[in-house]
């Protein structure tokens, strides 16, 4: 059947079976494969993406749910070129090792900034107990998240050499 | 990689519509909401429907609304939306309780109450809240309206008196004067499902005695969800250590726990003993508050979200 939904600010129409779920719609017809895919079964949240600003994980919408909504994916983290400061804080703060959960977390963390400017660490937490990151990189993921509250403008490489170190900052 | 069988798929546009398309549609065709239980289901043939409606665009559905001495709750009101409510956490502190257990943040974006009580799992916890809260279920079928009370919701496991050309529209909480309620669980690790959870509510007389108490477990299998012996030993009486660890003992001996991965059956009746006790102790210190909200420190909104 004809679906169309917006996806990082574009509109996209296309004929999808029913079955097809949201993170293979994402991934094997838009190309999309920054949006991850783990386990299947709405337990790791690797998939996760917005929709109307709202994380979900992707495995357990079907794309025909999402048609007529607003999808964002790790790739409309970035606007013009210029990381989004959750990026740019999981750069700073090593918020990664093997990077599978990343998007999700990133996309997790995006939402919550948006209605909590300034999350404590439970919250922070809490927020991402829905997903697994299996190298259990979780300090350095809250660190990242914190540094992006403390830095909601971003700041970019030629600052932060400049300046004093914004890690030391939001610490 | 887990893909459901094929099937067809239409969206209601109001109530009236949905039940116009199960009528349509007939046995095979299921309606879909959060889609968190279904969806696996379908991925793993648990769950074949030829047509899946989809309800998502009720808004009709997504309320939670003050009527009196009942609180109205639609029934696709999401979790996050009774999580955040502060009039739900304000008369039914349970709830709040409840839904900082239930599954995870991002599921309880998705998952909605209707899809909790329907998908009729022994171990899902709102079933227990409606059970304790002595919910009443209003269900809107071809011939118009009817309301059941929670006790008589669910047949068995997987199984409701909400029938195949019928929907659950709404889940009405009588809020009584003088009460309070709480919820605890035990689970393995954050979005598993209960080992053993508990819920009571209790009403306190103007003489500092337990005027009315109703208890419920989750996942033990207790006959008819609530542990009507503990119910009974505590109504007339004062307060009391001594008081509670009976209750406990009576529930722990009525439920009928069932060993598996998660534990012992010596070990879930050692919770249903314990986790009585709590939820009295803490459902009665919250009488005696004024029925503080639970789950302080948690963004509260009581607005409903579309």
């Amino acid at each position: 059947m004809q679906i169309t939904m917006t996806v990082n600010g574009d509109s996209v129409s296309r004929e999808v079976e029913a079955r097809v779920l949201l993170v293979h719609f994402l991934r094997d017809v838009l190309s999309l494969t920054g949006t991850h895919w783990g386990c299947d079964t709405s337990n790791c949240g690797l998939c996760t993406v917005l929709m109307d600003g709202v994380p979900v994980k992707s495995c357990t919408v079907l794309a025909v749910m999402a048609s007529g909504h607003d999808i964002r994916t790790v790739e409309g983290l970035a606007a013009g070129g210029t990381l989004d400061p959750v990026q740019q804080g999981f750069m700073e703060e090593h918020g990664l090792q093997c990077g599978f959960c990343t998007p999700g977390m990133m996309l997790t963390a995006r939402a919550l900034l948006d209605k909590n400017p300034n999350p404590s660490e439970d919250v922070i937490r809490e927020a991402i107990s829905g997903q697994i990151c299996r190298c259990t990189g979780y300090a350095t993921i809250v660190r990242s998240i914190r540094w992006a509250a403390a830095h909601p403008a971003g700041a970019s490489k030629a600052e932060d050499t400049a300046a004093e170190d914004p890690a030391e900052a939001s610490a | 990689m887990q893909i459901p069988a094929a099937f067809d798929y239409v969206r209601a546009d109001s109530v009236d519509h949905a039940l116009q398309l199960l009528a349509e549609h007939g046995p095979e065709a299921r309606v879909i909401a959060g889609g968190h239980s279904l969806l696996p289901m379908m991925k793993l043939r648990l769950a074949n429907p030829e047509w899946l409606i989809d309800i998502n665009d009720l808004s009709e559905l997504d309320h939670i609304t003050e009527d009196g001495d009942t609180l109205r709750v639609g029934a696709l009101t999401r979790h996050v939306s009774l999580l955040e409510s502060d009039a739900v956490a304000g008369h039914f502190p349970l709830v709040r309780d409840a839904e900082t257990t239930i599954a995870d943040p991002l599921v309880r974006n998705r998952g909605t109450i209707g899809g909790s009580l329907c998908q009729a799992d022994p171990a899902e916890d709102l079933s227990t809240v409606c059970h304790v809260l002595r919910a009443e279920l209003v269900i809107r079928g071809p011939n118009g309206e009817r309301t059941v009370p929670m006790r008589e919701l669910h047949r068995g496991p997987y199984e409701t008196s909400v029938e195949q050309n019928e929907i659950l529209t709404e889940i009405r909480w009588p809020i009584r004067p003088r009460s309070s309620s709480a919820y605890t669980k035990v689970e393995r690790r954050v979005g598993d499902w209960a080992t053993a959870a508990a819920g009571a509510s209790v009403t306190m007389g103007a003489d500092g005695q337990i005027e009315d108490v109703t208890i419920g477990l989750t996942a033990v299998g207790l006959d008819g969800s609530t542990a009507t012996r503990s119910q009974d030993a505590l109504r007339g009486q004062r307060p009391s250590e001594e008081l509670y660890a009976e209750a406990g003992r009576l529930a722990a001996e009525d439920c009928n726990p069932v060993a598996d991965q998660r534990g012992t059956e010596a070990y879930k009746r050692h919770l249903a003993d314990e986790l009585t006790r709590r939820v009295l102790r803490t459902a009665i210190e919250r009488v005696t508050a004024g029925a503080s909200p639970a789950g302080q420190g948690i963004t509260a909104s009581a607005e409903p979200r579309s």
